[in-house]
């Protein structure tokens, strides 16, 4: 009877294990991963999702079981056991979670350094701790990561906003504009455009800038999201990794017509990418404004001062035109 | 410890018709905390059917992915009052107000609150409250989110809609106040000779441990909508970076208070699991004492945690792993209760009832918007999914999941201490099992939705989301509809319902002892100390016969 | 049960249950000034928001006090924070005059606060009317305002707390060696008033 327990209680912890690592590695939930760092954020996103799923096997088992197994019969008016503690079981249940927790913990600080975390903590995170961001990712289904991928992540250092990507393998940046409800893009040479196109491959950097309220960029594919506030600067890094075309989304209530503050995110060949940039140069050359009064839902923002925001005057789009740009 | 029977005091017991709070006095001003408490409840219940109200718009006009129903404007006011109304005028008065007054000084063997004029003066702040809040709806109603981040919330076209917000927070804020200063004083130092702070039950650790939070945070909300308010009304430039001031400084004192207002309307709700279980489980609860300092620990910890709202917002970097650790270290002492919970029912003789299985069913959806918060509270897995219906899930997993379901579950418990009379049992799990289901319909989909890209408050979507938004929005109907039974059996039990006895669970906190409703000073005669609060189990069951013998010659 | 009830005859019921409707208060100790210094943690977290958020603006700002704030003159708020300060020993002589059963004196002491009180509020509209920012200027001149002001509102509800006391004093026996609630809560509401300003002049004037 006691061995039979014992086995059993062995048996369906090991089950519970075996499924909760066979969902957080077949959960799929999210959507590809069209960066290098969105790679990084599945492993451990699938991960932590294993521990949570295996928690809910846990406790949703016990009660489950609990309404079959101990649920009163008809006429038993009798009392339980008058168990009220047991210590060792306190401090498993105390200390198990702890040291769970602490590891998410190193984990998700590992990840995030390598994703984003270019500002201060940025020196601090070498050696060992990529180690293991390799290693996990590995071990939990996420891509392993070349050790010298994390770390050219923060050795870029400070790179001057609008530089031009000249050749070579510098870092594309551009700069991002938001207001209500729409993004402008701006490249060097006064390119100007409503899309964001990228090349594959090759670093990005955002440097993003408000007119008016808080909005976020945001691009599902690449895990990524940063608020973007007036009167602040802020930035965002990454990798295009697959050729595609994704969302650009507003996660930041911004109004009205925050819903339809969306447009696309182009990751093109390194040549689609160069052909894109010279025929938008070719544009910006003869109409530096074209671009961005073509796209439908910057069109009325456009023609607004800056005074006219900040007095509060919330731009009422045409509700049909914000639908078309919406599903375009 | 040994249990005694009680000689209650309904008129049976003692041969003299108990003096009953009349029925008109529950619309005056009354000091009495069990009227108060009735009060805040109904009066919640009210605006909870009106937030729900919103939400069924909210549902309905997300059946689409086309902003068809409702202007996209008003759309981002119906959330916004709906989170506004569900949060300030829902939860927090029900779980504090209501269940903390009620049963309080009840279970501390009290007669009253310690300052019972204060509490009613509390009370009465929340009617104007709720009343001027659903008055904007007139004026062009806030539409900023619950949160109200400026610069929006300073430019936004619903300027008076937005003023009035700031004042009925404002108002609501001080009730809040003043009520926790009444909770802090009552648990204090009114329990009654011979009660300890460890045999008080747990629920009161829970109110205490709550009311500290209320008292901290909350004047700093308040601080943040004076500020708020000047530079809506006078053109200062606290939060407008325009005239040099920093929207961040808003969010910062906005989720001091908000995310600490999070453990306010749960905590109360874990000390209701944990009186509600043991009785209906018929075992001892299992770890009081951890369950008691985990309940200190959320407090503690809940204070230190707030900018994992703002993981996106450009805090700098340590300030984002400070955060992160102390958010994924709640999950120990949370882990706590829910353990212990699980360990009670493990054993026991479970009678399952409809307080049981909305006590259950916290249990078990808590737990999933829990999890869901662990994951939030990971940095870099929140800057992917903050701001879109990943939040949205979780957080109704443990406020509807946890809070209503708790708030039910205590409901179908002391529902017949406060009215006397039994709720219908039938339709009571008919209530349980269409909440359930339409709970995990409504809200876990929206899991998917945010990981795959749907962003929150938003009336107009990406087609691709229509067919699980679909899904969401009947499962939002059913709630509706779950709502319909529960309403109808507890307005015709109050008045035709089968009369309680006193003690129908045989449970043995004080509330208990006395008749049910109980009279005006709870007690004819001042309670006495005999057992600890959860002494259930077969090993006192001889105690229990000769406590019996001893107590029925006694009488 | 965790309790039970001791039994009771159905001839002393009414009685009991008379007797605590009528009590009220005096059943228990008295625990309002328990409560008031809650009440005053409270307040506290008010002022210390409002000071985070100062201190917030200040440090992310790139110079402090903006470009063209003119500087304050710190010779009245100086005289100011004197009487403010030595007011709560003051009134702290009140609270020890009532404990030993000397009302005239205490009434005194109390005049004396108020009088010092209202000095102060003379003091602070006086340096309103003479800054050369308004509530607009920028966001010092905001902060400046809104953390004097707030402070002002509760320097006044002291002011009339102590009023009140004033007043009820007046009737003979209201207040004694063993009763003296009212005494005991404005002088600590005063100490209160009086700790927010020191720092709030620190932060302001000095720093
Ligand atoms: C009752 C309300 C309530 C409760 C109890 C919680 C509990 C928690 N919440 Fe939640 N939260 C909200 C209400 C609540 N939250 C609301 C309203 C918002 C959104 C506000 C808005 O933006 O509008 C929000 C948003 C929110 C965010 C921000 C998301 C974003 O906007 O980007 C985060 C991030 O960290 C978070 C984390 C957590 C965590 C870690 C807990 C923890 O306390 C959970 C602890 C519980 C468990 C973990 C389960 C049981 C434990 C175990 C079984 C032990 C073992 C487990 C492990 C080791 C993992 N919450
Ligand atoms: C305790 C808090 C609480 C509760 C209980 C609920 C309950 C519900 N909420 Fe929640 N919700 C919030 C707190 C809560 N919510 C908050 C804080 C936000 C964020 C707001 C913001 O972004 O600023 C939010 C946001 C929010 C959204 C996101 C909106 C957006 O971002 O665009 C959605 C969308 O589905 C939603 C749906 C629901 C639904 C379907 C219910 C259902 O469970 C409701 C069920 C109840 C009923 C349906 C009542 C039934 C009533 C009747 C039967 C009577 C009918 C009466 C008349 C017609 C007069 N809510
Ligand atoms: Cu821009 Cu939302
Ligand atoms: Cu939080």
């Amino acid at each position: 009877m006691k061995k039979n327990n014992l086995i059993s209680i062995v048996v369906i912890i090991g089950l519970i294990f075996a499924a909760s690592i066979w969902y957080g590695r077949n959960n799929g939930l999210l959507p590809v991963a069209a960066g290098d760092e969105a790679l990084l954020y599945d492993g451990l996103f699938n991960t932590i999702l294993a521990i949570a799923f295996g928690f809910f096997l846990v406790v949703e088992g016990v009660l489950i079981y609990s309404i079959i197994k101990f649920r009163r019969r008809k006429g038993d008016e009798t009392d339980g056991p008058a168990i009220h503690e047991n210590l060792s079981l306190e401090i498993a249940w105390t200390a198990i979670p702890t040291v769970i927790v602490m590891w998410v913990a190193i984990y998700s600080f590992d990840v995030y350094t390598a994703m984003q975390g270019t500002q201060d903590l940025g020196g601090m995170a070498h050696g060992g701790m990529h180690q293991t961001v390799a290693q996990a990712g590995y071990e939990r289904g996420g891509m392993p990561m070349s050790k010298a991928t994390l770390a050219s992540s923060k050795s870029d250092g400070v790179l001057m906003a609008g530089t031009l990507p000249a050749g070579g393998d510098d870092v594309v940046a551009i700069d991002v504009s938001a207001m209500q409800f729409a993004w402008i893009f701006n490249y060097p040479n006064e390119i100007a455009t409503a899309e964001l196109h990228v090349p594959v491959g090759k670093k990005v950097r955002l440097n993003m800038n408000a007119v008016d309220v808080l909005h976020a960029f945001w691009v599902p594919q690449l895990r990524i999201k940063q608020d973007v506030i007036p009167g602040r600067s802020t930035y965002l890094e990454f990798t295009p990794r697959v050729v595609g075309e994704y969302p650009v989304v507003c996660a930041e209530l911004c109004g009205s017509y925050h819903g339809g503050m969306r447009t696309t995110m182009v990751i093109d060949t390194p040549e689609d990418y160069a052909t894109w940039l010279k025929e938008q140069q070719e544009i910006a050359s003869n109409d530096p404004e074209a671009i961005v009064a073509n796209h439908p839902a910057s069109n009325p923002v456009s023609q607004m001062s800056e005074q006219e925001y900040l007095a509060g005057k919330v731009a009422q789009l045409d509700s049909d035109r914000q639908i078309k740009h919406m599903n375009h | 410890m040994t249990q005694t029977l009680t000689p209650t005091q309904s008129s049976g017991a003692s041969g003299v018709e108990p003096t009953k709070t009349p029925w008109w006095e529950f619309f005056t001003f009354s000091v009495d905390h069990k009227v108060i408490g009735i009060q805040y409840l109904v009066t919640s219940f009210t605006f909870y059917l009106i937030g729900g109200a919103l939400a069924s718009v909210v549902r309905a006009e997300l059946a689409t992915p086309d902003s068809d129903l409702v202007d996209p404007a008003f759309y981002n006011s119906l959330f916004t009052m709906h989170g506004t109304v569900m949060i300030f005028l829902w939860i927090v008065p029900a779980v504090t107000g209501g269940f903390g007054n009620y049963l309080v000084p009840l279970m501390i063997g009290a007669r009253d609150m310690a300052f019972p004029r204060l509490n009613a003066i509390a009370f009465w702040l929340t009617i104007p409250a709720g009343l001027l809040l659903m008055s904007s709806f007139f004026f062009g109603p806030a539409s900023t989110g619950w949160t109200a981040y400026p610069p929006l919330s300073i430019l936004t076209n619903e300027h008076v809609g937005q003023v009035i917000w700031i004042g009925s927070i404002l108002l609501v804020g001080t009730s809040s106040i003043l009520a926790a200063v009444n909770f802090i004083v009552t648990i204090w130092s009114m329990r009654m000779p011979g009660m300890d702070l460890f045999s008080m039950p747990l629920f009161c650790w829970a109110m205490m441990a709550t009311s500290v939070l209320a008292l901290l945070a909350t004047p700093v909300l308040a601080g943040a909508m004076v500020l708020l308010g000047f530079d809506l009304l006078i053109g200062t430039n606290f939060f407008n970076p325009t005239g040099g001031g920093d929207p961040v400084v808003y969010q910062h004192l906005f989720w001091f208070y908000s995310h600490p207002a999070v453990y306010v309307m749960v905590l109360p709700v874990f000390g209701i699991i944990s009186e509600v279980l043991p009785p209906h489980s018929r075992k001892p609860i299992f770890g009081y004492k951890a369950i008691a300092y985990s309940s200190m620990m959320i407090c503690a910890l809940g204070l230190f945690v707030w900018a994992h709202h703002m993981f996106t917002s450009g805090t700098p970097d340590w300030l984002r792993v400070f955060f992160m650790v102390a958010t994924l270290l709640v999950a120990v002492p949370t882990g706590i209760k829910v353990f212990s919970w699980v360990a009670t029912l493990w054993g026991g003789k479970l009678r399952l009832e409809s307080p049981l299985l909305f006590a259950m069913g916290f249990i078990s959806t808590f737990l999933i918007g829990g999890l869901s918060g662990v994951m939030l509270g990971s940095t870099p897995i929140d800057i992917h999914v903050h701001d879109t219906y990943f939040v949205v899930a979780h957080f109704h997993y443990v406020l509807f999941g946890g809070s209503v379901f708790g708030i039910y579950a205590g409901l179908y418990h002391w529902f017949p201490k406060m009215t006397g009379r039994m709720l219908n049992e039938f339709w009571g799990k008919v209530h349980f099992v269409l909440t359930f289901i339409g709970m995990h319909l409504t809200f876990g989909p929206m899991h998917i939705l945010g990981l795959q890209g749907m962003p929150r408050r938003v009336a107009q979507y990406d087609p691709q989301f229509a067919p699980i938004n679909v899904i969401c929005t009947i499962g939002a109907f059913i709630l509706a509809i779950s709502t319909i039974p529960f309403v109808i059996n507890a307005v015709y039990s109050w008045f035709k319902g089968e009369q309680a006895p006193d003690n129908p669970w045989n449970a043995l906190t004080l509330e208990w002892t006395t008749s049910s409703p109980p009279i005006p000073h709870n007690w004819v005669a001042d309670p006495v100390l005999t057992t600890g609060p959860y002494d259930y189990g077969e090993e006192y069951k001889d105690a229990r016969k000769e406590a019996i013998a001893s107590s029925s010659s006694a009488a | 049960m965790q309790g039970s009830i001791t039994p009771v005859t159905a001839t002393n019921q009414e009685e009991i249950i008379h007797d605590h409707a009528a009590a009220g208060h005096a059943e228990h100790p008295d625990l309002r000034v328990f409560g008031l210094i809650v009440f005053l943690i409270s307040e506290g977290m008010l002022f210390f928001g409002l000071f985070a958020a100062y201190l917030t603006f200040r440090s992310v700002a790139t110079s402090w006090p903006p470009e063209g704030t003119p500087e304050l003159e710190l010779l009245l708020p100086g005289i100011n924070t004197i009487i403010l300060v030595s007011s709560s020993f003051v009134i702290h002589q009140a609270d020890s005059a009532i404990k030993e059963n000397k009302v005239k004196a205490a009434q005194l002491w109390f005049l004396a606060t108020f009088i010092m009180g209202a000095i102060f509020i003379a003091g602070q509209i006086y340096e309103y009317q003479h800054l050369e920012f308004g509530l607009t200027t920028n966001l010092f001149a905001s902060t400046f305002y809104v953390l004097t002001g707030f402070h002002g509102l509760h320097v006044i509800i002291g002011l009339s707390l102590i009023a009140t006391v004033l007043v009820r004093s007046l009737k003979s026996g209201h207040y004694s060696n063993t009763s003296h609630f009212g005494i005991e809560a404005a002088s600590i509401y005063w100490h209160f008033v009086d700790i927010v300003w020191i720092v709030l002049f620190l932060l302001l004037y000095i720093l």
